[in-house]
């Protein structure tokens, strides 16, 4: 089979895949990326090759410094794949994937997962509502379709993500009808401890508070410490909702976007029964990975946001060290130059994450935006609210995989991507035990929707020349 | 661009394909996700839930929480904003339940 020619698969095209691929093919290896998205860039870069001069100065330097990546990658030899959603991966390196409404069959001899994050689900009474959407959503519209809201517009929750894309709108004169901040000033100083070695990422640092402070200059409406989030509307979202200082807000207004943080996308590596931890400190599950990036699956690795949220440049270093340690394993590298070549990654990673730990303390969201009152939907697909959940573990549910038959939450199209981690929060409040203990749903391919007919047409995948 | 539209487009040189949604001919830019083109074009709604009947719109824009199911070209569950737009496609709105339902059960078959 033709297929023993790649060395590398590479799920994601993002900073962590793509740079993975420059060095991997570096070291001769033969690499294929697959990406469902139709260009480069991963969420960060999402659409950059096909940016135009406007675009690129509302969305700012961060945004443009992917462009040499994306033309590094495309010029690296590696075969890459626009459009290919895999909705299946195997223990031995095997990945099946849909192009263009065919399945398609591939065997590797070493794997990289590197599928990012995506937000942390925000469950606060009214966030079904047409008209509200995630922050992340707003940005994608803007980088990928140059959309910018009509009429003014609510950003709600917290983090970097969402400070800046209140600054990419007030660049792009966008009228922001505020900024509903669920942070407060006093969890800077519950996040004093972490300072002294965040400041070896003095740069991550800076770049969040100088967001602030455009925000400041701007004079745009900033709400702090807000609480008792709430979007009204019958048909669609007509006002938002909250308490700051002391005083019940109600804003007028069609557009909500919301926000409180990423989490890695771990789809993949459950439905791979991989060992996932709890993390307290990022509210999330991470897989298990050594110091290259390879997990308890021998040949598997993961770099970047999908393994634990590092941000953009920490997704690069990773994606290089991954690319080191294949290159051993495939006798391209000796061990000594190796280790040699990883110092450089390993140091600047090392810079990169030394910021985190603070971030996550100060960006920390609230506990009501996670483990929502009872009478608000947690599980969109299903429409299973909290009380619901709540209810069945008073019957003897003991976590996210059991409750799916109690009630059905995750067991819609999304298969739980954007309940898993409200449902192990709930339950483990509930029993008054850790997320650990309660752990997670049971991860099925397919991890996309496809079709019995395109299952059964599904083909192998062709290396010929004309391969993209 | 329509006024009851919560996004405006920045002007840009991209042409324009035509589409149809629930058999009405829609101008949209080119190179955009079907899920993006809709929300240009005034359309707030794209389904209506299994369980309850409620309206739903797209929400995440990048694949992960499946409200913008459509159908395209007779093909249903297709996620709106994982399908770029091209000239004659015809995207209808997803009527719930028996779909999704359909969609769940054969994801829950092991091993498929
Ligand atoms: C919506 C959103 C916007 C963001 N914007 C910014 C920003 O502007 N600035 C910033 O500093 N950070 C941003 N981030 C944070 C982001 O996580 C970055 O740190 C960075 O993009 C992470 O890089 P990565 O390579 O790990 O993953 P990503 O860049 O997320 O790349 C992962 C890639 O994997 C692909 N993929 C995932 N699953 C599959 C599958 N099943 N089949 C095929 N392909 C798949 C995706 O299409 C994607 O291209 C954003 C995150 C999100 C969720
Ligand atoms: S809008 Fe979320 S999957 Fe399409």
């Amino acid at each position: 089979m033709a297929s023993e020619r790649i060395d590398l698969l590479i799920i994601g095209a993002g900073p962590a895949g793509m740079s993975a691929a420059v060095e991997a093919r570096r070291h001769g290896l033969e690499v294929l990326v697959l990406d469902e998205q139709p260009s480069p860039g991963g969420q960060i870069y999402r659409n950059i090759r096909e940016s135009d001069p406007q675009r690129l100065a509302i969305l700012g330097d961060d945004y443009s410094a992917g462009r040499r990546l994306a033309d590094e990658f495309i010029a690296s030899g590696a075969r890459y794949v626009p459009g290919a959603a895999v909705w299946q991966v195997g223990e031995q390196c095997q990945v099946h994937y849909l192009l263009e409404g065919r399945s398609v069959v591939v065997q590797a001899r070493r794997l990289l997962i590197a599928t990012g994050a995506f937000e942390r689900p925000m469950p606060i009474p009214g966030w079904t509502l047409p008209g509200v959407m995630s922050a992340g959503a707003g940005q994608i519209l803007l980088k990928s379709a140059a959309l910018l809201p009509a009429g003014p517009v609510v950003l709600a929750g917290c983090g970097p993500l969402l400070y800046l894309l209140a600054v990419q709108y007030l660049k792009a004169g966008i009228q922001l009808s505020a900024l509903v901040d669920t942070a407060e000033h006093r969890d800077i100083l519950q996040a004093w401890r972490h300072i002294p070695k965040a400041l070896l990422g003095w740069r991550d640092l800076l770049k969040g508070l100088s967001l602030l402070a455009k925000l400041r200059l701007a004079k745009l409406p900033h709400y702090r410490g807000a609480r008792a989030l709430r979007i009204e509307g019958a048909e669609c979202a007509e006002a938002f909702c909250f308490s700051s200082g002391g005083k019940v807000h109600r804003l007028p207004t069609n557009l909500v976007l919301l926000h409180q943080g990423v989490v890695p996308n771990t789809q993949i590596s459950w439905s791979l029964r991989m060992r996932h931890q709890w993390s307290d400190a990022q509210l999330c599950w991470r897989a298990d990975r050594d110091q290259w990036g390879e997990t308890s699956l021998a040949g598997v690795f993961i770099a970047g946001d999908g393994g634990a949220i590092g941000g953009a440049l920490a997704a690069r270093e990773q994606g290089r060290l991954v690319a080191l340690a294949v290159a051993s394993q495939l006798q391209r590298l000796d061990g000594a130059r190796r280790d040699h070549l990883a110092r450089e990654p390993q140091g600047a990673l090392a810079r990169c994450l030394a910021a985190r730990p603070l971030i996550d303390a100060l960006y920390r969201p609230q506990a009501e935006n996670r483990i929502p009152h009872n009478e608000v939907i947690v599980c969109r697909c299903e429409e299973v609210t909290a009380g619901q959940v709540r209810a069945d573990v008073r019957f003897g549910c003991l976590g996210p995989s059991q409750a799916k038959t109690f009630n059905r939450c995750g067991m819609g199209p999304c298969q739980g991507r954007l309940c898993g981690l409200s449902v192990t929060e709930v339950i483990a409040e509930q029993r008054q035990v850790s997320p650990s203990v309660v752990g997670y749903y049971r991860v099925r391919p397919p991890l996309k929707p496809i079709t019995l007919a395109q299952l059964a047409s599904q083909s192998n995948h062709d290396l010929s020349p004309e391969t993209p | 661009m329509p006024a009851d539209s919560l996004f405006i487009q920045l002007p840009t040189d991209s042409p324009c394909v035509m589409i149809e949604f629930e058999g009405q001919p829609l101008a949209v830019p080119s190179g955009i996700s079907v899920a993006a083109a809709l929300l240009a074009s005034g359309i707030r709604q794209t389904r209506r839930t299994a369980v309850s009947g409620a309206p739903r719109a797209p929400y995440c824009m990048m694949g992960v929480c499946f409200e913008c199911l459509v159908e395209v070209n007779g093909v249903p569950n297709c996620q709106a904003c994982m399908v770029t737009v091209s000239d004659g496609l015809k995207v209808r709105r997803q009527q719930g339940a028996r779909a999704l339902n359909a969609l769940a059960e054969e994801g829950a078959h092991d091993g498929i």
